[in-house]
């Protein structure tokens, strides 16, 4: 509470373990599926669209955070949307300049950042109430969570769809000898509903304190 | 008008937001528990959309494209906006989104109350922005087409939800694996509509 508490005290550590498992923001809050779905097909374009939503979610988190005084409640929508579009247009410039192929690969979903219900979530719920450090915890802490989810899905759907991973043949010839084949089901879109089904089903069987009472 | 009602219908069933590109998915999977709820909010998406694909349009045609400035004076036919075009496009949706949330909250009380934090949240949804993304991909060449291509895919996105939300009231009803209770069931559910919707993919109109 109090300027001299640790940057990593126990509650900090908290802000930025707990969405990883206990409060995933895809598992658990429901934040952020539509991206989640439409890039999840290979692992290359997984990984480089976790690491743009983690820098956009903190870097949006401290900025709201500080201007939260300031914002009057009416308009704060805009004003949340204005930071995260301007944020979201220099991840793009920079993916640009410095992994092109990649961004080609995501092409409009760099764009639909702003959209992604996590970085408004958090915003919303987090980042309106409390201090720019906290704040900046909570956003890579989300945006982490986001990232496991997104690369398991990826790294399954990758795996069974095309046999690659990340690129590289990892299913080995003799397998396709046998009559294998890659499943081309994995590929399409409805597929990583599927997967995320699954993944919430493994998720919370081990934590049953996340079962849903209806 | 046969080139209008073509866009309208394949708005709806062949490009359906939510089946075909997946987008809208979080307040689609949050909101759908109860047939009530979601029909408020498939209407507030559809009333958005209908609203802001046009101003989207409007905007693109006359302010963003490439050129689209002469009309205001020829020295600025090398003017090409439409980088700018994210901002622009989230700016008209927040506004009309802060202005469909004041109208719920001062006619129908008990809607906003139930909606939540999803209103606000149909600024971020993407189906809103996905919706004037596409319209200034595809290019449609009127008002009235980009019009009806907002209202089409604003009910095809309340057809998925009223949908989905009527069979979780029937599924809660069935005996589901403790774990795969409520979220996980609604993702499986929704994957198997969305193959369902994949064979309206090949049909051409």
């Amino acid at each position: 509470m109090s300027d001299k508490e640790p940057l990593f005290s126990a509650k900090n550590r908290k802000l930025l373990t707990n969405p990883l498992s206990a409060e995933n923001p895809i598992t658990v809050q429901v934040l952020g599926i539509c991206s989640a779905l439409a890039i999840t097909a290979k692992l290359e374009p997984a990984i480089v669209m976790s690491l743009s939503v983690m820098a956009v979610t903190a870097l949006a988190n401290v900025i709201v955070s500080l201007l939260r005084n300031t914002i009057p409640s009416r308009i704060r929508i805009i004003v949340q949307l204005v930071v995260v579009a301007a944020l979201v247009i220099v991840v793009d410039q920079v993916l640009k300049a410095f992994a092109y192929n990649v961004s080609k690969q995501l092409s409009v979903f760099v764009g639909l950042i702003i959209t992604n219900c996590i970085i408004m979530g958090r915003l919303e719920a987090f980042a309106l109430g409390n201090k720019p450090w906290p704040a900046f915890l909570d956003g890579i802490g989300n945006g982490a969570g986001y990232g496991v989810i997104l690369i398991i899905v990826a790294f399954f759907r990758e795996l069974l769809g095309s046999g690659t991973l990340y690129g590289f043949h990892v299913i080995p010839k003799v397998l396709y000898d046998m009559g294998y084949q890659n499943n081309g089901l994995m590929i399409l879109p409805p597929m990583a509903l599927i997967t995320l089904g699954i993944i919430i089903w493994v998720h919370r069987s081990r934590n049953k304190g996340l079962i849903e009472s209806n | 008008m046969e080139n209008l009602i073509n866009i309208f219908i394949k708005s709806i069933f062949i490009d359906n937001m939510v089946f075909a590109y997946f987008l809208g998915m979080c307040s689609f999977l949050a909101v759908s528990k109860t047939v009530k709820t979601s029909m408020g909010l498939g209407i507030a998406v559809v009333f958005v959309l209908g609203i802001t694909v046009p101003v989207d349009y409007l905007l693109n045609k006359y302010i963003l494209e490439s050129g689209a400035l002469t009309w205001f004076d020829s020295s600025f036919a090398n003017v090409d906006l439409s980088f700018l075009s994210f901002i622009m496009f989230i700016a008209v949706i927040a506004s009309m989104v802060q202005l469909v949330e004041m109208i719920v909250e001062k006619f129908a009380p008990a809607l906003y109350s139930t909606l939540g934090i999803f209103l606000p949240l149909i600024a971020v949804n993407c189906a809103i922005l996905g919706g004037s993304l596409f319209m200034q991909e595809r290019g449609y060449n009127t008002l009235a087409e980009a019009t009806t291509y907002g209202l089409g895919s604003g009910i095809g996105w309340l057809l998925a939800i009223v949908g989905i939300s009527a069979i979780r009231e029937k599924i809660r009803y069935s005996n589901i694996p403790a774990p795969l209770r409520g979220l996980g069931i609604t993702f499986i559910v929704t994957g198997l509509m969305g193959i369902a919707f994949m064979s309206f993919m090949g049909i051409k109109l």
